[in-house]
């Protein structure tokens, strides 16, 4: 996936002098296409991720769109003023490509993993969020980025993730997706998450319950017309995300059902990371089952809601 | 250093300021008056710019990137043009553009919102980055506070800066030697501040920054490198021209401006 998003920036940057590369510190040999032909718009400036981010302002500011790679966590927490200030502020046309969202770099550690990126992103007016579920969908989404007017974060996943989204016209951003359609669950993701409600979907419909998958490409804006038709025909409502479950989808979800009377005959369940520094290493999709993102857990969870008692009306006395 | 009286220019752009606090009751008094002489000379004397089309492209771009010193920028960016001067007497009003730190998206011939410090060194190394993709010879001066040369990002930029080797690029500091707590002696001592421009990679010059011949000279001389960004340090006076407020803490920021102390300040200039 991230390959391919850089790839794309390049065939892009070939016809259109706005577009810029600027990286930190990345791995030998990264877009060396786009360095040998391009080399004025080509910047590799080190291990300074603040300075990166107002670089990359300052070049947006004179009308470049400026695509600014490096790993996730050090995109959104280490120059978190740098992104609110010098882009959001400014709403300017840098697109932040951040490598390793979620828990990628599981065997890393915690200070690698990129897990409330999503939330405090959604937190910036002016941003633009989106997580692609696998490389075509990356594709597309880069190829829609560039007349997109403010920045945008693009939270990119391991890899070779299994190719699962159908469309082939161009990326929506703001548009979620639906993948599966009707049937009393709904599950709601964002990026490889869709992997995993797909085969849980699969699994329910084993077991005999048809559940319906929104994937939401982009988390900001959120598309909450997407989310009310589709809340409408069910009866449980399970948001999966490789992500903590404070403020990311499940909680853009969550406060947009909260404000409609959606929830008053709907159980609602968020799915992902709870409110810890994971404290093991293994590999990503081993932290992903611990935390129940995975096909049988979030199947279970959806069933565990379709069994719970029909809310009652509560009035107080 | 030498501590020539202060002209007519001078002191009247200090009472701009004063005038524009008064409303408002408020204001980095300290700050502004510690810039006056850099801005002016910049405004009159160096830059290229139309404030007729202040985003004109072959302007030179002029950062404030200690966004607290604003009354300074304000009362030049009034005096040449790019707002009417009645504006000044709506600074810090719920509906004004001037803010007490300045917003780009507001305020005419105001490059980068800044406040947070830090940032203008970076955003003007981008903007210059910009201007030799382009082929073009406008030039990006940016100003910085003493005290923000505590934040780390200042010389990430600085590095990346010299890498470069960005003649186009010049950062100026206002070099008055206080901070809001203390002196940069105290809080955090900058010396030896040219030497550390230097082994950054910038060609440096001292100068006196009220001495508005020597800054002329100064600016005039640059690049002082073909192959390096310069740096200026500027050596100033916090709250200069009103000789109670010189070097005093308590008009870094001040707000619940008295007339009374208004008045104190309009004289002290007077004298100054």
């Amino acid at each position: 996936m991230r390959e391919n998003c850089l790839k794309t920036v390049y065939e892009l940057a070939k016809t259109d002098e706005r577009i810029v590369f600027v990286g930190s510190d990345l791995g030998v040999g990264v877009l060396a296409e786009f360095k040998r032909e391009m080399p004025d718009r080509f910047f590799m400036e080190g291990v300074a991720e603040q300075n990166l981010v107002g670089v990359s302002a300052g070049l947006a500011m004179e009308g470049h769109v400026v695509y600014l790679n490096t790993i996730a966590t050090f995109l959104s927490r280490r120059c978190y003023e740098q992104v609110a200030v010098d882009l959001c502020l400014h709403n300017v046309n840098v697109r932040l490509i951040a490598n390793g969202g979620g828990v990628v770099y599981a065997p890393l550690g915690p200070t690698h993993l990129a897990t409330e990126d999503v939330a405090i992103m959604r937190a910036l007016p002016n941003m633009t969020i989106v997580a692609p579920a696998d490389a075509p969908e990356m594709i597309r989404f880069v190829r829609a980025s560039v007349d997109h007017q403010g920045p945008i974060y693009i939270r990119v996943a391991k890899g070779h993730d299994p190719v699962v989204t159908t469309d082939t016209g161009p990326f929506v951003i703001g548009k979620a997706v639906p993948m599966r359609t009707g049937g009393e669950v709904l599950l709601v993701t964002t990026g490889v998450g869709l992997q995993v409600c797909l085969a849980a979907a699969d699994k329910l419909a084993a077991e005999g319950v048809k559940a319906a998958v929104l994937h939401f490409p982009t988390i900001k804006p959120f598309d909450t017309a997407a989310l009310h038709a589709h809340a409408e025909a069910a009866k449980a409502i399970v948001t999966v995300e490789e992500h903590t479950i404070l403020g990311g989808l499940g909680g853009a979800a969550a406060e947009y059902l909260a404000e409609t009377d959606l929830l008053a005959s709907r159980r609602f369940k968020r799915v992902g990371i709870p409110d810890v520094f994971p404290s093991v290493y293994g590999d990503q999709n081993g932290m992903m089952r611990k935390y129940g993102i995975s096909a049988d857990a979030v199947a279970a969870t959806a069933q565990s809601l379709l069994a719970a008692r029909p809310k009652a009306a509560r009035v107080a006395a | 250093m030498t501590m020539p009286r202060l002209d007519d220019r001078s002191k009247d752009l200090r009472r701009v300021i004063v005038r524009t606090l008064h409303k408002a009751r408020r204001g980095h008094v300290g700050a502004a008056f510690s810039l006056i002489e850099i801005f002016r000379v910049l405004y009159d004397d160096v830059l290229r710019f139309n404030p007729q089309d202040p985003k004109w492209k072959g302007r030179d771009r002029c950062i404030l990137s200690k966004g607290h010193g604003c009354l300074a920028l304000y009362a030049l960016l009034a005096d040449k043009g790019y707002f009417p001067p009645a504006e000044l007497d709506r600074f810090c009003a719920a509906d004004g553009i001037l803010g007490g730190h300045p917003d780009a998206g507001k305020v005419p011939g105001v490059e980068a919102s800044t406040g947070a410090l830090g940032h203008g060194l970076p955003i003007g190394l981008g903007i210059a980055l910009a201007q030799r993709i382009a082929k073009r010879d406008s030039r990006v001066f940016v100003v910085l506070g003493d005290g923000e040369c505590n934040e780390g990002s200042v010389w990430e930029a600085a590095m990346c800066a010299g890498k470069h080797g960005l003649s186009s690029l010049t950062a100026i500091v206002d070099y008055n030697k206080h901070q809001s707590y203390a002196s940069t002696k105290e809080v955090q001592d900058l010396e030896p501040f040219a030497d550390k421009w230097r082994s950054f990679g910038f060609a440096v010059r001292e100068v006196d920054g009220h001495d508005v011949a020597a800054l002329r000279e100064t600016f005039k001389a640059l690049p002082f490198a073909g192959d390096k960004p310069s740096a200026v340090i500027a050596h100033t006076v916090k709250g200069k021209g009103a000789s109670f407020a010189e070097n005093n803490m308590k008009w870094h920021h001040k707000n619940k401006v008295t007339d009374q102390e208004v008045e104190a300040l309009l004289a002290a200039i007077g004298e100054a």
